[in-house]
């Protein structure tokens, strides 16, 4: 029994992409911090406990009230080294959070208790990501229900799934192999059973498994979101031909001012509160006409509008 | 030990300055535990009013000015017939502090009537946010009704507060009112009635912030 | 004030005090007498902290094995959510403010009573009766949401009784404010002629520091509360985005109050360990004054590091920024107490008796609970892990490694003075160093496999992290029976220790000037204070700072 207990001991988990191995290096720096410490204090603790033993109860010892030298000593390394930790651990966050252009966009649903997801050529799958070998993957993630928070510890990311909002993340696998993948936000009764695991493979698997037929077809997001354009006439409005809503060529990143004076980037998340909340802002020049598709489109098909809206007006 | 002190001294103190001062400082801190109670809804009203400025505009437009500005004048008299109180209690005239709190409660019973009509007024254009919450007015077609209607759940959180307020002040005073008349103050003594009116004083400014936050800023006109 | 002369001592007869003054259940539970309310509150304390132990020895056996074998996952959850409210909210938030500072502030400060003693025992019954509350909602039906009750799963998806343990935190909050207004006034108003700001004990101090943020965070997480309560009660609110509202909001309204809550917790056994170390090296402190300061500027800094709990829920980055640069800021302060310490005990007249024991155990922790809060303040590594056993072991190095360390070393100190008998002093150590060593391999572990990945508050686990929670839970049980060793010697301590005077340690501060235990009156008469706090070396010597 114990063997199969130790079969796994390990200080680390795997590291599976270069921020990985970023992230264990202020890892290591924190941990031989800590252990000077650990070791230090307790070790001064005892010498004093041994060299300064009480050995009459008459004994008075020397009084001494302070010394400017060492409390400016022992106020300014801590803060020095901390501000040392500080600047390290934001350039590893703007890292996690700033993905590569050539990213490949990947949508997370998390709902009570599953991930779903899907990919940009149309695949969907459930509680598994598959991902090709060094190609930054970003994942923009929302929730159905309650928070959630998709955690891929071999490339030490976390991401909360916040309802009402996108977040997004990337990482860039740089080994292949089957890795865990857990629900890292309490969510409920089935909390520790929303797991799964991420499948990095080379880059032909990865073509090959997009080829397998399942279940769900292989519609694009962005072929989805055409024909729901369509189905929810959302062109007979937005149709750049002077329709009652702004056009959509071209949308995607560019700024957009609306009526009260105020603007936005049209990024993944402008758009989708255009779509469920679209009198929160209006566009100006046009009046608030749309009507709320709240509750009318799953966050799926939000996805797949947006993925199609993305691509208007661009060659 | 207790037998030097006068008798309306608490064992635990030394002299009564000791003690008027205690009580004194222990009520200002009350008041900051207060306003960090209603700084909690006033940061989440600044928060939706600033996500959903439209919609917060229109809720708005739906409240009685008239009727919100009368309350407001309501409790100023309030604040002044209490602080009047006060007043004749260092003196040790106890007849006016009685009659003083008399017209501090009719005036505090006259603000949670308003309150009350209000409410109903609410409760039959179904504004009370729930199930059966519509939202028709002027606004309609620029606003979504659940955002007007998370207006009118701060309105009622903060209006309903800061009224619990006013109905546990209510009861102190009644309380206050039968220990003048039993003669329990005197010019020596007279502490609570000063510690009330710090209280009553500190709800009427809520009121003073809530009235503008909820009925008058960015109105339509 | 009353003459002196009068007070001649009787010869014979022994006088009463606080204990054998008046007899009965009565006289207990309608006492207005601070050294009572605090032994009410030990006593309520203590017995919420074994149910909170009741539900910790469940979640230990429970992850014994990866498979959910010995409880569902419903119930799974509902055991670590009725930890969790337990031992925050009805242990660690009132545990040594309410119970040794209810005791002691008034002796330390040379007075009667605090200044409000009708208020005082007021906080004691509605703590009882939101302890009761959330009791009965733990009871019947449990509640699934996590102590955190982050909504929208609080608000609308949560199956168990949320809305009656929402009432009890909110009770328990109200004793918590009232408890430190109490202490707050009676600090300003209450101290003994002659004893200044810079003359208090450091526990004093602390407990400043600490009824200031009960008396400025908690309104806050009261009003959170209600809202959240509105909003399960009747489907409108402010936190669900399905009625409009922003569930990131709830996490920043409960953190200002629960970051500021851990201080709330660790501050006044900081204050502790400045009393225990002074006597037990028979030295003033080194750097009073940096020392007491510090203990306001972590007051202070805890309550605008809130959103170091956020990096990863959606929060803008650049906030994220600014609460990390803040939290390493408290490194600081909390490097000048230890360091302090250490300074104080070298050169000494050092005595390992159990509070000491207690206090450098405390020290030891600390430093990794402390240290290991460096990691998770800078941004890029708490990306991994947040919400993992590596949270879980941090928090509790430094709420149960420091708090409760603190309150243990504060009992064994004032043990004597509280009752006038002394512990079996050599079972009172063999349990010190269990309870260390029970801490260290129970919760060391969890360091390990929370970097490994393995997140809190699951039910089920991957195989690979079992060997972990194998010695988690066996270091469980030596902490567990370390814990139980004080529940027999200080109630057998009661009846059958040995009788001992006014200072049995030889300390200095005005509550060891009394008797032991003391007058209801605290003092026969009132004291007047002449020197600085830990005078320990002989009279006459020039201070200098």
């Amino acid at each position: 029994m114990w063997e199969t207990l130790f079969r796994d001991f390990s200080f680390l988990p795997e590291q599976a992409s270069e921020h990985a191995g970023q992230v264990d290096l202020l890892y290591f720096f924190c941990v031989a911090l800590t252990a000077v410490f650990t070791v230090l204090i307790p070790a001064v603790m005892v010498f004093v406990a041994i060299k300064f033993k009480r050995k009459s109860d008459d004994e008075v010892p020397k009084p001494v009230h302070g010394s400017l030298p060492l409390e400016i000593a022992w106020s300014v390394i801590p803060f020095v080294v901390t501000m040392v930790l500080f600047g390290w651990g934001a350039v590893l966050f703007f890292n996690y959070s700033s993905p590569p252009p050539n990213s490949l966009d990947v949508h997370v649903v998390g709902k009570q208790w599953m991930w779903k997801i899907q990919h940009p050529e149309g695949k969907r799958e459930i509680n598994q990501l598959h991902v090709p070998v060094n190609q930054p993957i970003r994942l923009i993630i929302t929730s159905e229900d309650v928070l959630h928070s998709f955690y891929l510890p071999v490339f030490r990311i976390k991401r909360d799934a916040v309802p009402g909002r996108y977040q997004t993340m990337w990482f860039e696998a740089t080994k292949t192999g089957e890795f865990h993948l857990f629900c890292a936000e309490y969510c409920g009764t089935e909390h520790s059973l929303m797991i799964g695991s991420v499948i990095v493979m080379s880059p032909e698997e990865y073509d090959q498994w997009l080829q397998t037929d399942d279940q769900d077809g292989s519609e694009t997001p962005v072929a989805a979101g055409e024909r729901l354009f369509s189905e929810l006439r959302c062109n007979s409005c937005h149709n750049g031909a002077g329709g009652n809503g702004p056009s959509l060529d071209s949308l995607y990143r560019t700024r957009v001012a609306f009526t009260d004076g105020t603007n936005a980037i049209a990024d993944e998340s402008y758009i989708r509160e255009s779509i469920v909340d679209p009198r929160r802002h209006t566009v100006a020049g046009f009046g608030p006409m749309m009507p709320t598709f709240q509750g009318q489109v799953s966050e799926e098909q939000v996805f797949e509008l947006i993925s199609y809206i993305k691509t208007l007006g661009v060659e | 030990m207790s037998t030097d002190h006068h008798s309306l001294v608490a064992h635990q103190f030394d002299d009564a300055e000791q003690q008027q001062e205690a009580a004194t400082l222990g009520m200002w801190a009350f008041l900051i535990t207060e306003i960090l109670f209603f700084g909690g809804l006033i940061l989440a009203y600044t928060i939706f009013r600033n996500k959903y400025p439209g919609a917060f505009q229109a809720g708005s437009h739906e409240l009685n000015v008239a009727l919100g500005g009368a309350n407001t004048a309501i409790l100023i008299f309030s604040s002044f017939t209490m602080a009047m109180a006060v007043h004749y209690a260092q003196l040790g005239k106890q007849k006016l502090v009685f009659w003083f709190m008399v017209g501090t409660l009719a005036f505090g019973s006259a603000f949670l009537g308003v309150k009350v009509y209000e409410y109903n007024d609410k409760i039959v254009h179904h504004h009370v946010p729930g199930p059966n919450f519509e939202y028709h007015g002027e606004f309609a077609n620029e606003v979504n009704p659940r955002n007007v209607e998370l207006f009118f759940f701060l309105y009622f959180a903060m209006t309903g507060v800061h009224a619990v307020h006013m109905i546990v002040g209510a009861g102190v005073l009644i309380w206050l009112m039968f220990k003048v008349r039993a003669g329990a103050f005197s010019q020596a003594y007279y502490a609570p009635v000063e510690m009330f009116g710090l209280y009553w004083h500190f709800v009427d400014i809520v009121w003073i912030f809530l009235y503008p936050l909820l009925y008058l800023i960015g109105r339509h006109t | 004030m009353e003459t002196t002369s009068s007070s001649l001592p009787l010869a014979d007869k022994p006088k009463p005090n606080y204990l054998t003054a008046s007899y009965g259940i009565k006289s207990w539970l309608l006492t207005l007498d601070h050294k009572r309310i605090g032994i009410l509150y030990i006593i309520t304390l203590t017995t919420f902290f074994m149910m909170g132990g009741v539900y910790a020895a469940l979640i230990r056996l429970e992850l014994l094995t990866p498979a959910g074998d010995l409880l569902s996952s419903e119930a799974y959850n509902r055991t670590f959510t009725g930890h969790g409210v337990l031992m925050v909210f009805f242990v660690l938030v009132p545990l040594i403010p309410a119970t040794m500072g209810n005791f002691l502030l008034p002796l330390m400060i040379g007075a009667r009573d605090v200044a409000f003693p009708r208020l005082n025992l007021l906080s004691w019954y509605l703590l009882v009766i939101g302890g009761l509350t959330a009791a009965s909602a733990l009871l019947t039906g449990g509640v699934d949401t996590g102590w955190t009750f982050y909504a929208p799963l609080s608000s609308r998806y949560a199956n168990g009784a949320v809305l009656v343990a929402i009432v009890g935190a909110f009770i328990a909050g109200f004793s918590s404010i009232l408890t430190g207004l109490n202490f707050v006034i009676t600090i300003h108003k209450m101290r003994a002629p002659g004893l200044t700001w810079f003359r208090l004990p450091l526990m004093v101090w602390a407990i400043y520091a600490t009824s200031l943020i009960q008396v400025l965070a908690t309104p806050v997480v009261a009003i959170t509360l209600t809202l959240l309560a509105l909003e399960r009660l009747f489907g409108v609110g402010i936190f669900d985005p399905a009625l409009g509202g922003d569930p990131i909001l709830f996490e920043h309204m409960f953190w200002f109050y629960s970051h500021p809550v851990v201080y709330i917790m660790i501050l006044p056994a900081f204050g502790v360990m400045s009393e225990v170390i002074s006597c037990f090296s028979k030295k003033a402190i080194f750097g009073y004054r940096i020392i007491a300061y510090s203990s306001l500027a972590i007051a202070a800094l805890g309550f605008i590091v809130w959103g170091h709990h956020m990096f990863v829920s959606g929060q803008s980055a650049y906030l994220g920024l600014v609460f990390s640069l803040l939290t390493m800021l408290i490194a600081v302060p909390t490097a000048i107490k230890i360091f302090g310490w250490l300074a104080t005990m070298w050169g000494g007249s050092v005595e390992l008796a159990t509070p000491m024991l207690y206090a450098m155990g405390f020290i030891g922790l600390f430093t990794i609970g402390g240290l290991t809060g460096l990691f998770l303040a800078a941004m890029g590594l708490d990306v991994h892990v947040h919400d993992t056993y590596f949270i879980v072991a941090h928090f509790h190095y430094v709420m149960v490694g420091s708090a409760i360390m603190g309150y243990m070393s504060a009992l064994h100190f004032w043990w004597p003075k509280m009752f006038g008998r002394m512990y079996p002093k050599t079972l009172a150590k063999v349990a010190a160093v269990l309870v260390f060593v029970g801490f260290n391999l129970t919760f060391f572990p969890q360091f390990v496999v929370g970097y490994l990945g393995m997140p809190r508050r699951y039910h089920f686990y991957p195989p690979e992290f079992q060997i972990y929670n194998v010695f988690s839970t066996a270091g469980a049980m030596v902490l567990g029976i370390a814990y139980l060793l004080p529940l027999l010697y200080f109630p057998y301590s009661l009846f059958k220790g040995e009788k001992v005077g006014a200072n049995p340690w030889g300390a200095k501060g005005l509550e060891w000037e009394t008797a032991s235990p003391p007058p209801t009156e605290n003092f026969e008469f009132t004291p007047v204070v002449t020197e600085e706090a830990y005078a320990y070396a002989k009279e006459g010597e020039p201070v200098v700072h």
